[in-house]
């Protein structure tokens, strides 16, 4: 069967994303009846959720960083700022098991010269706990690439704070082997006139669960949230977006956009938008849409837009999934194009816009080649 | 010599609960090479579904009849084989594409067309030529497909695939529809470039005598309740520019009613 559904959260977003927490006992194990939870499937999780024992051996971390940029190894404090308090089980379980954490600071005023890469490789299926840091400074300016290979059960969090005047370009790409589980949250606070630009990209990985949050410390703070995801027969690709608008003055965007190609594709957008009452002036704008190639696979996409505030710029969220346009494959087809070429034209050019936003030459052209690949 | 013959031809459109509703009713119409036919007929007559019956949209049920292309069997043919055959339909409401360049688009339809890729250079080259022989600007061709692009500018963009993928025989659904006056006559400009090679037929659909002032058709066909009512030449049009179409439509209404 296939299904291409828009379905609709019971819970007030304030409510749903109320409990943070350092302390793993604070979160129960998740059922799967829980608002939070009902999409994905639990027991392919591999107990990430309940109490499986997370070491630090599956996963081994390269950091190549521009010349400019600190890079060292912490152990891990949970009154260091940022900031960082976990939003669920996986996450506090993460936290409480990395030990140490890899940071790297971009200094005050500093200018990457060139994108830093950090390499993710899953060595083993050793369940595995991560953490990683980007501080960035103020009116510090920096790209920073995170690359996700291999073969990995993973639990991980990422801490970024871009600080006042500040600017982070984050490219998350996820090219998990096939047998990859994940469960990521990305937790982003950013400063007075900060800058934000946040690109996953998920490709690999049998089960890959990402939650990029958005909170702002001072007025003026710009984030935009990019997604691109590939889904194949099979695996389950997950992401829940949450933008806490709490302070005035700060726009986000947010546009994700997925493919599923095969036998139980399925993938999972949530667009949480929550503005508060000391929110005016806010500007956000989130936006998902997927296409379902074949039957039997099925987009669930979910935005939630809740406003506190009558005083507020711009709010709206737009959702739809769909089948590739008929009309657009016969245009191309009335030209003499052959149906397959036709089909990759209309994909390429679905994903192409979002593509050509990366800004890294390197890996625009492998996101490229990939969906290439994945629709040969 | 090319020949698009149509013999009682019959189509049905899918509606959206599924069912099948006759449009055309049994049209007969041969266009050869070296000859421009108009179509001429009221809103809802049928006509753009005889264009799009003949380049084989999904939504259109072929019941009865037979296309040929100079022998072969159109009808059997996929919508991108039909165009590699030698036959092009300039649409009415060209759809967008987002995201697909009409560089890339174009390059990919000569390709397709041709059989073999054009060297970049002589492509580009190739492509320049014709956005200017239309008066468009050079920028549009990084543009994504009809993506924005004003009413004029889909006509214009129309006729310039149809230049470059360089068919036997051309439908053109209306593409007058929508245009200013100066926008009418670079396309007319266009067909008539077109129509000037040798081996080139043009079938043209239109509601307005208009465009016929700048593009002189050889043979006039109305086109009503689904059929050819009456054929002349190019007076008719003149004829049902001054008239109308009542006479027809009443005739045709007292037939089927017989």
């Amino acid at each position: 069967m296939s299904a291409v559904s828009g379905a609709v959260e019971t819970a007030p977003i304030t409510s749903l994303h109320a409990l943070r927490s350092a302390d793993p006992g604070d979160f129960a194990v998740p059922t799967g009846r829980e608002e939070e939870w009902r999409f994905t499937p639990l027991r392919r999780l591999r107990g990430l959720h309940s109490d499986a024992p997370l070491g630090q051996a599956g996963v081994r971390v390269d950091i190549d960083a521009a010349p400019e940029i600190d890079y060292a190894e912490r152990i891990i404090a949970p009154a260091d700022p940022p900031g960082f308090l976990p939003e669920d089980r996986v996450s506090a379980r993460a936290y409480a098991a990395a030990g140490t954490a890899h940071v790297l600071t971009v200094p005050k005023e500093a200018v990457a010269s060139r994108p830093t890469i950090i390499r993710v490789t899953g060595v083993s299926d050793e369940a595995t706990a991560g953490h990683l840091v980007i501080d960035v400074r103020p009116f510090g300016k920096a790209v920073v690439v995170l690359d996700q290979r291999g073969s990995a059960t993973y639990a991980d969090n990422v801490e970024i704070g871009v600080g006042d005047g500040g600017e982070l370009t984050l490219v998350s790409v996820a090219e998990w082997d096939d047998d990859a589980v994940q469960v990521s949250h990305h937790q982003a606070t950013l400063g007075r006139d900060a800058k934000l630009k946040h690109f996953q990209i998920t490709l690999g990985g049998s089960l890959v669960r990402v939650s990029p949050s958005v909170r702002y410390s001072g007025t003026g703070g710009d984030a935009e949230l990019y997604g691109i995801c590939f889904a194949d027969g099979g695996q389950h690709l997950e992401h829940r977006l949450f933008v806490d608008h709490d302070t005035p003055n700060c726009r986000s965007r947010v546009v994700y956009k997925g493919a599923l190609d095969g036998d139980d594709a399925h993938t999972v957008w949530i667009g949480d938008v929550l503005i508060r009452p000391d929110a005016v002036g806010t500007d956000t704008y989130e936006y998902n849409r997927n296409l379902v190639l074949t039957d039997g696979a099925r987009a669930d996409s979910v935005p939630n837009l809740e406003i506190l505030t009558g005083e507020v710029v711009g709010a709206g969220h737009a959702s739809a999934n769909g089948r590739l346009d008929d009309e657009h494959l016969f245009y191309l087809m009335a030209r003499g194009i052959g149906f397959e070429e036709a089909r990759r034209l209309v994909i390429r050019g679905f994903f192409g816009e979002l593509i050509g936003k990366i800004g890294v030459p390197e890996v625009a052209d492998r996101v490229t080649e990939k969906i290439e690949a994945e629709l040969a | 010599m090319s020949t698009l013959e149509i013999r009682d031809l019959h189509a049905a459109v899918t509606e959206a609960d599924g069912t099948l509703r006759e449009i055309l009713r049994g049209v007969n119409l041969t266009v050869a090479d070296g000859e421009t036919h108009a179509i001429m007929g009221p809103n809802g007559s049928g006509k753009s579904t005889l264009a799009y019956a003949v380049a084989g949209h999904p939504k259109y049920t072929v019941t009865q009849g037979s296309v040929t292309l100079d022998g072969e069997d159109v009808l059997s043919m996929t919508v991108d084989a039909r165009a590699r055959a030698g036959l092009f339909l300039a649409m009415q409401y060209p759809v967008e594409v987002p995201g697909v360049s009409v560089s890339n688009f174009l390059r990919t339809a000569v390709t397709a067309v041709r059989g073999e890729a054009p060297k970049l250079r002589v492509f580009m080259k190739e492509m320049r030529g014709a956005l200017g022989d239309l008066s468009i600007d050079p920028k549009f061709a990084e543009r994504s497909l009809n993506e924005g692009f004003s009413g004029g500018e889909k006509k214009r963009h129309e006729i310039l695939q149809m230049e470059m993928l360089d068919p036997k025989i051309a439908v053109l659904d209306e593409t007058d529809s929508g245009l200013d006056v100066d926008a009418l006559k670079v396309v007319a400009e266009g067909i008539n470039r077109f129509r000037a090679r040798p081996g080139h037929g043009v079938l043209l659909i239109t509601h307005y005598n208009r465009i016929l002032q700048y593009v002189q058709p050889d043979y006039v066909h109305v086109f009503v309740a689904g059929r050819i009512v009456e054929e002349g030449g190019p007076e008719l049009a003149k004829t049902l520019e001054d008239e109308g179409y009542e006479k027809f439509t009443a005739a045709a209404g007292a037939k089927a009613a017989s």
